[in-house]
């Protein structure tokens, strides 16, 4: 049961990228979207506990929000793999169901 | 596969509503099936036609409306959540003894049972909200 964890929330407004990655399984994938991509930069606060999060779960960035908010992309943390809006869609397919942390 | 949306957020809050809109779309055009859009608490919002945001901004409302048409989708609103808020299609106006109706087309209100079967009945349930 790898779930896909959708997560749209600043990490510094709400806690929902650290309860997600506190409690996604092994093998799952957790995609930001929305506010949630600050979660991708690197060198912030929450970097750290993101990369560590890594060894376990997929992690993916939705390009177009982070370009709507002029981060670039090489600010993103190693790893990180970015997509599109059918990428979001496939990502729905390939894993056994959707949660978003709202 | 078979998807069921659930858009729980209002339209220009944040942006739930236009993420629920880009992904239905890249959905439909890969070939997907959309079972239904489900339209709960503030998004209910989406749904009323007398929305005039400025001309050179989205109109969301129009957006899920052409959406809807163009693929003949099943685009539902909660009643209750729809009630709280004012928005009424012809029926409900007459029910209630209102004296206008403001929903969108291609939009009708139903209860929550819609959204169980829509989970039921999809192969994903993808939620988009506040």
């Amino acid at each position: 049961m790898a779930k896909l964890h959708t997560v749209n929330k600043s990490p510094f407004e709400r806690d929902a990228l650290e309860a997600c990655l506190r409690l996604a399984k092994k093998g799952s994938a957790v995609l930001l979207i929305e506010d949630g991509i600050y979660g991708a930069m690197s060198g912030t606060a929450i970097s750290d506990k993101v990369k560590q999060a890594m060894s376990d779960v997929s992690f993916y960035v939705l390009g177009p929000d982070v370009a709507a908010r002029g981060m670039k992309e090489d600010k993103i943390i190693d790893g990180f793999k970015i997509v599109d809006y059918n990428g979001f869609v496939d990502l729905t397919t390939e894993y056994d169901g959707v949660h978003a942390w709202l | 596969m078979k998807y069921s949306i659930l858009v729980n957020e209002g339209p220009y809050t944040h942006q739930a509503s236009d993420t629920a809109y880009q992904f239905t779309k890249a959905a439909l055009e890969k070939g997907h099936e959309i079972f239904r859009v489900f339209f709960y608490h503030d998004g209910v919002n989406n749904a009323t036609r007398l929305a005039v945001p400025p001309q050179d901004d989205r109109n969301i409302t129009q957006r899920w409306s052409e959406l809807g048409a163009q693929h003949n989708l099943d685009m539902v609103v909660c009643i209750a959540a729809a009630q709280r808020r004012g928005l009424l299609d012809e029926d409900e106006a007459k029910r209630q003894g209102k004296d206008a109706n403001n929903i969108a087309p291609g939009f009708r209100i139903s209860g929550l049972g819609q959204l169980i079967e829509a989970g039921i009945q999809a192969d994903r349930l993808v939620l988009f909200g506040d």
